[in-house]
């Protein structure tokens, strides 16, 4: 299937998402321009952003983890198990991602204590569970999607040489489907990554939580509105936009047909 | 309905497992509302995007570079960033700036609602990625068919209504299908902007009540049989729509 060709420049991008932002800016003379608060926020902001990639990559190292376990239990030989893999991965990828951040902030408690050793549990690393649950129902997804695309003849010529089924799926299947799993998985994280900012409805002090902050510092002023959100926008698309593009050229260089 | 009604009452009573929603007639209505205002925003934001993505997909194959850079710079920008800052963009951003209205009390009341803006977000958000699915769709199409079309006499409009519109229908069904569904799963964002959908509701009932885990479940409960009743209407549909001898 050709792919959608990707040549608009990020710049002129970001030139509109600022221009969008700014642009009643330039109306009646105000206490400070709006261009001169967001540079004045900035430091603050970007550290806000900063802390959204880290529950992103968090999340996804926990859920990728996760989600590799529960993969190989959905290509397991057990039924059991198999069905037993597949209800959990269904449910976790039907619910909505809100919805599980929400029960994984109310129900998951502020700290435990494994062998009389208290580990607290703050906001942040319960979101990064509540993100890490629907990454792993997808790469466990992802993943059972890339083994059935392996040709069922590997499989056959691992049996001929004598492998047993452990031996087939570490040595020979496993390693195919890395390459066929890096573009969704990529995909995935970009996905995750955007939806940090949902921490900030349960209370996680993120870049968008901190937006509100700013803009209650400036005196809540409505014009403000949209250069500060602006921002937020503009500084998730630099960051996912290139991720994106690399997805899309790892898809059309694998998919050679 | 009395004795479901008295039947949860008695499981408060004995168990502690308190679902209000099913003797409480105030919480009964207001979590329906919630779930026909989730069902509402879907269905409206569903097929806003339908449309936007068409719409985005024709303008692509349009003869003008402006345009087609302008669609292109949209889909970029709209699948980039996070729909829940689109959404504060929109609602607050630009619903501050458009004018109001005056109301019969002289206050000033935005043109637009929170559930009009978080129809129109949601409507972009997913437009942005149904046009790119339209569009390969459209591209799936091979030439020779149209080619095929055009040596039978069709004309350029009616080869493609007829000829490449269907096919390429049936050709992005799937992948449609999956946006559409992660669409209503989106829709629970229009919370963030006090839209009364269903975790909205579920959530005042369980400020109220303090019956947290309860509400969660059933919350959990309700967006699976929403989710799970309309993909599998897709599905059917998708099956139904199936192109033979294309695909395996």
């Amino acid at each position: 299937m050709p792919r959608l060709s990707r040549s608009v420049p990020p710049v002129l991008c970001a030139i509109l998402i600022v221009y969008a932002g700014s642009a009643h800016a330039l109306g009646p003379p105000t206490p400070a321009s709006a261009l001169e608060i967001v540079i004045k926020w900035a430091p603050l902001l970007l550290g806000g952003f900063a802390f959204n990639i880290l529950i992103s990559l968090l999340a996804m190292a926990l859920g990728t983890l996760a989600g590799f376990g529960l993969g190989l239990l959905l290509i397991s030989e057990q039924v059991l198990a198999r069905r037993a893999a597949w209800s959990v991965m269904q449910f976790f990828r039907n619910a909505p991602w809100l919805v599980l951040l929400f029960f994984a902030m109310f129900l998951i408690p502020f700290r435990i204590t494994v062998m009389g050793v208290t580990i607290p549990l703050p906001d942040w690393v319960k979101a990064v569970i509540g993100f890490a649950l629907p990454v792993m129902a997808n790469v466990a997804e992802i993943l059972r999607g890339a083994v059935a695309s392996i040709p069922s003849t590997q499989w056959e010529a691992a049996e001929s040489l004598a492998l047993s089924r452990r031996q087939t799926v570490w040595l020979v299947i496993l390693p195919q489907c890395f390459k066929r799993m890096l573009p969704s998985w990529m995909n995935l994280y970009a996905l995750i990554t955007m939806a940090t900012v949902q921490a900030s409805i349960v209370g996680v002090s993120e870049m968008l939580t901190i937006t509100a902050q700013v803009h209650a510092a400036e005196g809540g002023r409505t014009d403000l509105f949209a250069p500060l959100y602006g921002f937020a926008l503009l500084c998730f698309f630099l960051y996912c936009y290139p991720i994106d593009y690399m997805t899309a050229r790892l898809e059309r260089r694998f998919n050679v047909r | 309905m009395n004795a479901v009604a008295d039947w949860f009452r008695t499981l408060y009573e004995t168990t502690g497992i308190n679902l209000t929603i099913f003797y409480d007639a105030y919480d009964f209505q207001r979590y329906a509302a919630g779930i026909g205002m989730t069902l509402f925003l879907s269905v409206a934001s569903i097929v806003a995007s339908v449309v936007i993505g068409a719409a985005g997909a024709a303008a692509q194959g349009s003869g003008s570079a402006l345009v087609r850079q302008s669609v292109q710079a949209f889909v970029v920008v709209f699948r980039n960033t996070p729909p829940l800052v689109q959404i504060f963009f929109f609602y607050f951003g630009v619903g501050a700036v458009i004018p109001g209205i005056e109301t019969s009390y002289g206050t000033r009341e935005p043109l637009l609602g929170n559930v009009a803006w978080a129809v129109i977000s949601l409507s972009l958000f997913a437009g942005a990625f149904n046009v790119e699915i339209f569009r390969s769709g459209i591209e799936a199409v091979p030439r020779t068919t149209l080619e095929a079309a055009e040596a039978l006499g069709y004309t350029r409009l009616g080869a493609y209504r007829h000829i490449v519109l269907p096919l390429a229908v049936r050709v992005c069904l799937p992948a449609l299908n999956n946006n559409l569904i992660n669409l209503l799963k989106t829709t629970t964002l229009a919370y963030a902007i006090a839209v009364p959908e269903t975790l909205y509701a579920a959530k005042q009932i369980w400020s109220e009540s303090q019956n947290v885990l309860e509400m969660m479940l059933l919350l959990l409960a309700t967006y699976m049989v929403l989710v799970g009743v309309f993909a599998g209407l897709m599905h059917q549909w998708e099956r139904q729509m199936r192109i033979p001898g294309y695909h395996r």
